[in-house]
C-alpha cells in the first residue's frame, strides 16, 4: 500500500514541473468552457427576468431590444395584486407539502422494510415499485380523471395530494431503500440486544443516520410536486384549487400574452425551488448514488 | 460470539399471537405504500384500459360497450401514423443528443477548475424550474415578432427578415428537440456524474502511470464503468422524453394542425380538445403498452431485484 504510494507520489513529482504549465492552460480552458456552459444554462432564465422587468410600452418591439431602457420593478407589484398569485401560490405550497409528507410516512416504513428484511413477495413489490415510476402520469391523465371522477375528488387538493404522492413515490423509496441498506446492521442489532423495537431502533439510529437521504427525498418530492403541470391542468377548475403552474397560463389569452406578468410569476415560483435544489446539491449525487448504483 | 437466531434479518417467532405476528411481518410496514400504488396508480390503468372498450359520449356519458371500436377509429385517425412516427424519432433524437452532451458535461463537472461550484449550480437550474416555465421562456424568445432570437441573427446578418419559428414543424420541431434536450441534460449529467465519482482515483493514477493516454483512458476505463449510471440515465431520459408534455404543449400546442403531435400531446387532444375520450383512452393504452415494454427491457438487462438473493 505505502510502496505504490511512494511510487505514484514520486512518478507526480516528477512529471509535476513539466506538466505545470500545461496544467494552466487546461484549467483555463476548463474554466471558459465552464462558464460557457453556465451561461448557456442560464440564458433563458436571464431573459426571463430581463423581460419581467421590462415597462408595458417596451413589450411589443420589433425587433426586440436586448435590454429594456428602464427596470420596471413595479411590474411584480402589479402582478401580484391584478392575479390571485398568493391563492395560487398557497396552493402550491399546500399541494408540495402534503405531497411530500405523504411520500414520507409510505415510503420510510416501506423502504426501511425492503432494505433490512428479505420475505417472500419482496422482488414483486420491488419490480411494482419500479414500475410505478415508468408510468408518468402524462400518459394516464383519462385514467387519473375517471379515477378521481370516481371517488368524487376532482378539483380537490386530496386529489392532487394523492397523485403527486402516488406517482412520485417510488424516487423516494429508492433513494432511502438506498441508504438504509448502506448502514451496517450491526449498528442496529446492537440496539436491539439493548431492547429496543424495530420501529424505535428504525426512529432513533437509522433515521438519524440517513438523514442526507431524507432531505434528499424530501427535497426531490417537494420540487417534482410543486412544479406539477398536467394533472393539475386536468383536475382543477377552480382559483382556489389551482396551483402556481396553471394560474400561470391564465396570462396567456388567446391573442395576446402578457409576457412580463407570466416571467415575474414564473420567477416567484423559480427561485425558491432553485435555491431549496441548490441546498441538496451536495447530497444529490450520493443520493443518485446510494439509489440507482447498488 | 452470536446466536443464529440473533443475527437472520427474519426471525421466528414461535408462541405469538395472530396479531402480534402480523405487526412483525411485512404488512404493516408495506402496506399503506400498496394501498397508495394500487389507488392512485395502478387503478387509472386498470380504469384507462376499461374506457378504451366503452362507448363514451362527448358530454362524458357512457353509453355501453364498444369492443374494440375505439381502437379501430384510433386506427383509422389520420393523424396517428404521424404522430407515432414522430414520437418514436423524437425519442430517439432527444436522448441520444442528450447523452452525448451528457457525458461531456459531467466531465466538465468532475475536473477541478474555479468556479465549478457556480456551473454545477447553474446547471441545476432547468432541473430545478418547472418544465412549462422554461418552455414558456424559449416560446418568447423563439417569438416571430417580439422574440430575442430573431434580433440577434438579423443582427448578426444570419437572416434576411424574422422568421416565425413556430410557424411551422420544419423549424418548430428542431426547437422543441433543442429544449427537450436543454431540460434532461441537468439530470443525466449529475446520474453521470455521480457514476464518475464512484471510480476511484486511483484508477486513473495507475493508467497515468502506464502512460495511458486521455483518449485511452477515457474509452478503456472510464466509459466500461459508467455504464450502470448511463444506463439508469438513458432509460430514465427515455421515459421523461416520451412522455415530455408541457414543451411542445406550450411551445407548438402540437401545430400548426397536428404536425408536431406526439402520441402524448395527441391524446391529450382527442380527451379534452375533440371529446374522445375513448379513442383517447385507447391510445394511451397502446401508449402504454410501449411503455411497458422499455420496462421490461429495463429490469431484464439490470436484473433489478434479483442481485442480492
Amino acid at each position: 500500500m505505502s510502496v505504490t504510494e511512494n511510487q505514484t507520489t514520486a512518478a507526480k513529482s516528477n512529471s509535476r514541473l513539466a506538466a505545470r504549465r500545461k496544467q494552466a492552460g487546461k484549467t483555463t480552458l476548463l474554466t471558459i468552457t465552464g462558464f460557457f456552459v453556465a451561461l448557456m444554462f442560464l440564458l433563458p432564465y436571464i431573459r426571463m427576468m430581463f423581460t419581467a422587468l421590462t415597462p408595458n410600452d417596451e413589450l411589443y418591439k420589433i425587433p426586440a431590444d436586448y435590454f429594456p431602457t428602464r427596470l420596471e420593478w413595479s411590474n411584480f407589484v402589479t402582478v401580484w395584486e391584478s392575479a390571485p398569485i398568493l391563492q395560487y401560490l398557497i396552493n402550491t405550497l399546500i399541494i408540495a407539502s402534503a405531497a411530500t409528507i405523504v411520500v414520507l410516512l409510505v415510503s420510510v416504513p416501506a423502504a426501511y422494510y425492503l432494505a433490512r428484511f428479505r420475505f417472500r413477495t419482496r422482488n414483486l413489490i420491488l419490480l411494482l415499485v419500479l414500475a410505478t415510476q415508468m408510468f408518468a402520469p402524462t400518459s394516464m391523465v383519462i385514467g387519473i380523471y375517471r379515477d378521481m371522477v370516481a371517488l368524487g375528488l376532482v378539483n380537490t387538493y386530496l386529489a392532487l395530494i394523492l397523485v403527486n404522492a402516488g406517482f412520485y413515490l417510488a424516487f423516494s423509496v429508492w433513494i432511502l431503500s438506498g441508504f438504509f441498506a448502506s448502514i451496517p446492521y450491526e449498528v442496529e442489532e446492537a440496539a436491539m440486544i439493548d431492547g429496543c423495537s424495530k420501529v424505535s431502533v428504525l426512529w432513533r439510529i437509522t433515521l438519524p443516520l440517513s438523514l442526507p437521504g431524507l432531505i434528499t427525498a424530501v427535497i426531490f418530492t417537494f420540487i417534482t410536486a410543486w412544479n406539477e403541470f398536467v394533472v393539475a391542468l386536468t383536475l382543477t377548475s377552480s382559483v382556489e384549487i389551482r396551483p402556481l403552474t396553471v394560474g400561470i397560463t391564465g396570462f396567456i389569452g388567446l391573442y395576446e400574452v402578457q409576457w412580463h406578468y407570466v416571467f415575474a410569476t414564473s420567477l416567484i415560483a423559480i427561485i425558491p425551488v432553485v435555491i431549496l435544489f441548490i441546498a441538496i446539491e451536495k447530497w444529490l449525487i450520493s443520493g443518485l448514488t446510494a439509489g440507482s448504483i447498488k | 460470539m452470536k446466536t443464529a437466531s440473533q443475527t437472520a434479518p427474519v426471525k421466528k417467532r414461535k408462541k405469538k399471537s395472530l396479531v402480534k405476528r402480523f405487526l412483525a411481518g411485512p404488512l404493516p410496514w408495506i402496506t399503506p405504500m400498496l394501498v397508495l400504488i394500487f389507488a392512485i396508480v395502478l387503478w387509472p390503468v386498470y380504469e384507462m384500459g376499461r374506457t378504451s372498450l366503452l362507448d363514451i359520449s362527448s358530454s362524458g356519458v357512457t353509453k355501453g360497450f364498444a369492443g374494440l371500436e375505439n381502437y379501430r377509429e384510433l386506427f383509422d385517425n389520420p393523424n396517428l401514423i404521424g404522430a407515432v412516427t414522430r414520437t418514436f424519432l423524437w425519442v430517439v433524437i432527444v436522448v441520444a443528443i442528450t447523452i452525448l452532451i451528457s457525458l461531456f458535461l459531467a466531465q466538465l463537472l468532475n475536473a477541478k477548475f474555479p468556479g465549478r461550484r457556480f456551473v454545477r449550480y447553474s446547471l441545476i437550474v432547468p432541473w430545478a424550474a418547472s418544465v412549462i416555465m422554461t418552455a414558456t421562456s424559449f416560446r418568447w424568445m423563439l417569438d416571430g415578432y417580439y422574440g430575442i432570437l430573431n434580433r440577434i441573427l438579423l443582427d448578426l446578418g444570419f437572416i434576411e427578415e424574422a422568421i416565425d419559428w413556430m410557424g411551422s414543424a420544419e423549424t418548430s420541431l428542431p426547437w422543441l428537440i433543442i429544449v427537450a434536450v436543454f431540460v434532461s441534460l441537468p439530470f443525466t449529467t449529475f446520474v453521470i456524474l455521480a457514476g464518475l465519482q464512484t471510480i476511484p482515483g486511483e484508477v486513473y493514477e495507475a493508467a497515468k502511470v502506464d502512460g495511458s493516454s486521455a483518449r485511452k483512458t477515457y474509452f478503456a476505463i472510464t466509459f466500461p464503468l459508467l455504464r450502470t449510471s448511463l444506463f439508469i440515465a438513458t432509460v430514465i431520459n427515455l421515459i421523461n422524453v416520451f412522455n415530455q408534455f408541457p414543451i411542445i404543449w406550450v411551445m407548438t400546442g402540437g401545430g400548426p394542425g397536428y404536425t408536431t403531435d406526439t402520441t402524448t400531446t395527441l391524446m391529450y387532444k382527442l380527451a379534452f380538445r375533440s371529446q374522445e375520450i375513448g379513442q383517447s383512452a385507447s391510445l394511451s393504452v397502446v401508449n402504454f403498452a410501449i411503455i411497458l415494454i422499455f420496462v421490461l427491457i429495463y429490469v431484464r438487462v439490470s436484473g433489478f431485484g434479483k442481485k442480492e438473493d
